[in-house]
């Protein structure tokens, strides 16, 4: 299986600082990619460079053929002169009828607010909204920079939720970037762990022991990935519960609880 | 009513009509300070134009266009901010504008003319010229209208999603330095920002969305147009700052109304 999108060896040098230092980085079909570091790492520097926004300076970039992609950027936020609608910001660059709007609205749970200023909207609901635009464009890789960094837990839970339905849905490939430790996407396929260059990667479990990740985030971070195993034992429950569990987890508990799980998710599939 | 009043009122609604959507972007998208930058550098233009035996917003549009590259040039170094480059380019454009206009003894009469404007002067040439230029650029911008509220509301999400960033930007920088070439004649070089930001400030208020606002403030430019016309007249005020004057009455005025609306209904 071809990979939707491939980085090999990719370096970045601005200013004669480097951002990036041969990163491997590969999406396939249907896996969600989490990409985790501190800030400064670069993960934003390699979304940009994956998208093809930013040129790498060694290493090879590989899209798919015709890969179309669904991108929700780090930072969005209308300047307030700008009066515009939830419907004119589906519909910037690409038309659709008001059926598939209302669709791709409906699927984030955020249909009611088709007519309103985007102004006047929270900012889990402005997610949800570019996460529908992001939906409208049918694409094979969703591209998403902090989807939750401005979300409360809660929100954070439910925006993951919403991701691994629509991956279950239509099989898209996912690269997701996230600073946040604390709640990981339950159904990570793979985690690169960066900071500038790819310190660890593999499956959450592996990265969470390796002595690379500790030392970057220390045993609390590691400690807080094991949430990872939480999040994914409890996939099946109503959202909520999923939040308070971290509070009393132990590994030995973990593991089991984990490949569990995992069996689980793979018979689900 | 007299020929000069009828040429001077279609002249500026013809300004009014590019200036409108012009201005909304330049507001939108914070290049207040591009505008003001451009219409300095139009004086150099002129001065240009006599020199080179052109039509003086021949040479404006020349001027503003190089003005505008040698922008996009600097933005590539990023060690100054742009608001730093565009108040080097403005003051530098003006000063070269006024040492050369110095330099020639028939112009110096029009020095006037050209800084505030002349608009009761009006020829059917210059209507022509921007009517022309109108069309022009209403169709242009119409044709790189998709593209451009893209990349005012996010660059780095239109340029994923394959719109072409660069030449939509330059294509608008361009525009702009038309406009400003056209527009001279009728508020002044000093003025020309003025008549692309009030009118818009004022239709912010009653938009909900990026078109309705751009065909309100075409109706609030015509308007400032004409009343600063019919004030000029009926109290011999000059002609550009009594539109511009206008247009911020207009402006001040929808403060008070949007303040009513608001109260009305939360927007």
């Amino acid at each position: 299986m071809a990979s939707l999108i491939e980085l090999l060896g990719v370096g970045v040098v601005r200013d004669g600082k480097t951002i990036l230092d041969h990163v491997d980085v590969t999406v396939g079909d249907g896996e969600i990619v989490t990409l985790i570091g501190p800030n400064g790492a670069g993960k934003s520097s390699l979304v940009k460079v994956a998208l093809g926004l930013e040129r790498n300076d060694t290493g090879r970039v590989t899209r798919r053929e015709g890969l179309r992609v669904g991108y929700l950027p780090q930072r969005f936020a209308v300047d307030q002169a700008l009066p515009i609608t939830v419907r004119r910001i589906l519909t910037l660059t690409l038309s659709a009828d008001e059926a598939r709007l209302r669709a791709a609205l409906a699927e984030v749970g955020v249909e009611d607010l088709i007519d309103e200023s985007i102004h006047t909207l929270s900012g889990g609901e402005l997610q949800r909204v570019m996460l529908a635009r992001a939906l409208l464009r049918e694409p094979h890789l969703l591209v998403l920079d902090e989807p939750t960094q401005n979300l409360d837990v809660g929100g954070a839970v439910e925006c993951y939720q919403i991701i691994q339905r629509i991956r279950d849905r239509t099989g898209c490939g996912v690269l997701l970037v996230s600073h946040d430790l604390s709640i990981v996407m339950a159904a990570t396929t793979r985690v690169y762990c960066l900071n500038a260059h790819v310190c660890c990667s593999g499956h959450p479990d592996d990265v969470s022991r390796d002595p690379e990740f500790l030392r970057l985030f220390g045993p609390a971070g590691a400690g807080t990935l094991a949430l990872y195993k939480h999040t994914h034992d409890h996939s099946h429950t109503p959202h909520g519960e999923v939040v308070h569990e971290h509070h009393h987890h132990d590994h030995g508990h973990d593991h089991a609880g984990h490949d569990h799980a995992h069996h689980d998710h793979g018979g689900h599939r | 009513m007299d020929d000069f009043i009828l040429r001077a009122l279609m002249a500026g609604i013809g300004i009014a009509l590019v200036a409108g959507p012009l201005g909304c972007f330049i507001v939108w998208r914070r290049m207040a300070y591009f505008g003001d930058t451009l219409s300095h550098a139009a004086l150099l233009g002129v001065a240009a134009g006599f020199a080179f035996g052109l039509d003086p917003i021949a040479g404006v549009i020349a001027v503003c266009v190089a003005v505008g590259a040698l922008l996009l040039g600097l933005q590539r170094q990023h060690r100054l901010p742009t608001d730093t480059l565009l108040g080097i380019l403005s003051h530098a454009a003006l000063s070269f504008g006024l040492i050369a206009v110095g330099f020639m003894d028939t112009v110096r009469v029009d020095l006037m003319g050209y800084l505030f404007g002349d608009i009761l002067a009006v020829s059917d040439t210059d209507i022509l010229w921007i009517y022309g230029g109108a069309v022009l650029i209403l169709g242009a911008l119409a044709a790189i209208w998709r593209s451009l509220l893209a990349l005012t509301v996010h660059p780095d999400l239109a340029r994923a999603e394959g719109v072409a960033v660069e030449r939509t930007h330059i294509v608008f920088m361009i525009l702009i330095a038309l406009t400003v070439g056209l527009a001279m004649k009728i508020v002044g070089v000093l003025l020309i920002t003025a008549l692309l930001l009030i009118p818009t400030a004022a239709a912010r208020r009653f938009a909900r969305g990026p078109e309705t606002m751009a065909g309100a403030t075409i109706v609030l430019g015509a308007l400032a147009v004409a009343g600063g016309l019919g004030a000029s007249l009926r109290w011999d005020l000059p002609s550009g700052p009594a539109i511009v004057a206008a247009a911020t009455v207009l402006f001040a005025l929808s403060l008070v109304a949007g303040g009513l609306v608001s109260t009305g209904r939360r927007r």
